[in-house]
């Protein structure tokens, strides 16, 4: 789909396409030439592009400098070089453990939450106006009710009296209570349901706000066309439709996933077990909000950074085959 | 209960439409627990707070955590108006500045051409994957620098410059305005403004529901624990956590706290969700 250009610049892209060949002095001319041409569009960034630059992009760029100090928060920074990313591959032994249960975390997580995401969005869809604003509401619960999924310490608390360990005890399932958070065993399962539990968020949203974007035309035109059932329906219209929606669901799925910390944190504490469920994002706010190592910690946001983009260009290229 | 699909389409069958709806209802179940806890919880008396096996629904419901809520909300010494006041306008700046600012720049940097519209686009999606607990301390001192700090705008300010809603603004006006659409406005004579605000806005309306709802959890739940320095100044989540921090005696209250902070963000959530799909319904597209 391409876009198009607004009044008065029609006509001046493709001269600045071809100025890569001409000697420098007209080129800047023709670059001048075509911003002026296309003032209103500035005009119209300035205010957010303005904001950003001084709230984002400053901030990042700072941070990737200050990743390369020693910073206590009180000492001006100290310039180190490398030291913090050679500390954290080679003399860090809980952050490669956290690098192992983010990309645990993110692999199981990530696609399981992103493909709820979207079938629960795809069959609520269908249904009457007001059942899919009350099954909308439900399924949005958890991420709108805030504090409330502490209801899962309760339920998954150590002793006879933890909901869970009192139905299983109560059936005869087992016969010693589970210490759910802290059995290395069941640590992962528990963090994994309730990451579960919580994950239909934005992607949700906006994957139901896509659906209903889509012309029931299109449908009607396919089933003339011999599409049979809701399975080839959603393969044949419904996917190749949604396809800046589904990018859109895979961002939030992998930021979502690989910064996990605090639902984590919140379930198995702050220093779990063998630091079996400790993750990259909890190792950060370790060192940047417990020690106050920022420059540390700015190492690890961008050894994060690179991560997520790795796995979004791979995403990228996995969605664009879909058509 | 009887349920017929809304659209009946020409692809469908009915016992998948059963399955699916067996499915949905087992799913709603699972993520409705945390809702059905807090609403049960609230109304417990603190004998059944603390009983031994915990109960997960009451028993015997009171209105006391609430009339003890509103004996503390009385006592504050900043009015609790005030707090409320203080949220109001946080709210209500936060997502003007941030619907439109975003709504704007999301519009050209899907529908204009211009040179550098490719490299901001890329900012965006990089600045999303960036953890935002480092960019604190940065943000800290920009905002101090400005003489933001103790003021609403040292919350409001940093929101409007939020990629999040932009980001997904941007992927709503690709998909959903034909460009022959603005085509067409542009050959009628209409500025540009008014093609932003007469042609594309009202085509994404799903889009800046879905960005407003985003926006406003977000502001609701602002405390600005580390801008507003000035009791009067707080806003009423800052308020109402102090409350619920009065040790166990104000376990019900934390409750009943719970239940209000969550009450607003639903009203508006099923306020703007109906709204969505009126849209769709009354199909403003053709």
């Amino acid at each position: 789909m391409s876009s198009i250009a607004p009044e008065g610049s029609t006509g001046v892209a493709a001269p600045f396409a071809a100025a890569a060949a001409v000697p420098a002095v007209p080129r800047i001319k023709g670059l001048w030439r075509e911003i002026k041409a296309n003032r209103m569009s500035y005009l119209f960034l300035a205010p957010f592009l303005i904001l950003f630059f001084t709230f984002t992009v400053l901030p990042v760029i700072l941070s990737i400098v200050l990743s390369f100090t020693y910073f206590n928060m009180l000492n001006f920074p100290r310039w180190v070089g490398w030291e913090n990313y050679l500390r954290l591959f080679l003399k860090d032994e809980v952050f490669l453990i956290a690098v192992k249960n983010t990309l645990f975390f993110a692999l199981v997580t990530g696609p399981v939450s992103y493909i709820l995401c979207f079938l629960f969005a795809w069959l609520i869809n269908e249904l009457k106006p007001w059942i899919r604003a009350i099954l909308t509401l439900l399924f949005y619960a958890p991420s709108i009710s805030g504090t409330a999924a502490v209801v899962w310490i309760f339920i998954f608390s150590g002793d006879s009296y933890g909901y869970l360990n009192a139905i299983l005890l109560y059936l005869g399932v087992i016969t010693q209570p589970i210490q759910w958070l802290v059995d290395t065993t069941w640590m992962w399962p528990v963090v994994i349901v309730v990451s579960l539990w919580m994950s239909l968020g934005v992607s949700f949203l906006v994957f139901i706000a896509g659906l209903q974007g889509i012309d029931d035309y299109y449908f009607e035109a396919a089933a003339l066309d011999g599409v049979k059932n809701r399975w080839q329906e959603l393969w044949f219209v419904t996917l190749p439709m949604m396809k800046n929606y589904l990018m859109f669901g895979a961002i939030m799925s992998i930021t979502g996933s690989f910064m996990a910390a605090s639902n984590i944190q919140m379930l198995t504490g702050p220093t779990p077990t063998d630091w079996h469920t400790w993750t990259i994002m909890q190792h950060l706010n370790d060192y940047g909000s417990v020690r106050f190592e920022m420059g540390y910690a700015c190492a690890i946001a961008v050894v994060l950074f690179f991560g997520m983009l790795a796995a979004q260009r791979g995403v990228q290229s996995l969605l664009r085959k879909l058509g | 209960m009887k349920i017929q699909i809304c659209r009946k389409r020409l692809s469908r069958s009915t016992g998948g439409d059963m399955v699916i709806l067996t499915m949905l209802a087992a799913g709603a179940a699972f993520s409705a627990l945390p809702l059905v806890f807090v609403i049960s919880s609230a109304f417990k008396p603190m004998n059944e707070l603390f009983l031994f096996p915990p109960q997960f629904l009451v028993r015997n419901p009171t209105l006391k955590n609430f009339s003890d809520l509103l004996i503390l909300m009385g006592k504050s010494w900043v009015p609790i108006s005030r707090y409320l006041l203080n949220s109001v306008i946080i709210v209500l700046l936060g997502l003007a500045g941030n619907i439109i600012f975003g709504s704007l720049a999301a519009y050209v940097l899907s529908k204009h051409k211009f040179p550098g519209k490719k490299l901001v686009n890329d900012m965006i999606l990089l600045s999303l994957m960036f953890a935002s607990p480092v960019v604190a301390i940065p943000n800290y001192l920009t905002l101090s620098y400005l003489g933001f700090i103790n003021t609403y705008w040292g919350v409001i300010v940093p929101t409007w410059g939020s990629t999040l809603g932009l980001y997904l603004m941007r992927n709503f006006m690709d998909t959903m305005i034909p460009d022959t659409y603005l085509e067409a406005a542009r050959l009628d004579g209409a500025t540009e403004l008014q093609i932003f605000w007469k042609v594309a806005m009202p085509l994404v309306k799903p889009a800046w529901l879905t960005m407003l709802i985003l926006a406003f959890q977000h502001l609701w739940g602002v405390t600005g624990d580390n801008v507003l320095y000035a009791e009067q100044l707080k806003p009423l989540p800052y308020a109402l956590r102090q409350i619920a921090a009065g040790g166990i005696g104000r376990a019900g209250v934390t409750y009943a706290v719970a239940l209000v902070m969550m009450t607003v963000p639903i009203v508006v959530f099923v306020v703007n969700q109906t709204k969505v799909v009126q849209t769709m319904a009354t199909s403003g597209i053709d």
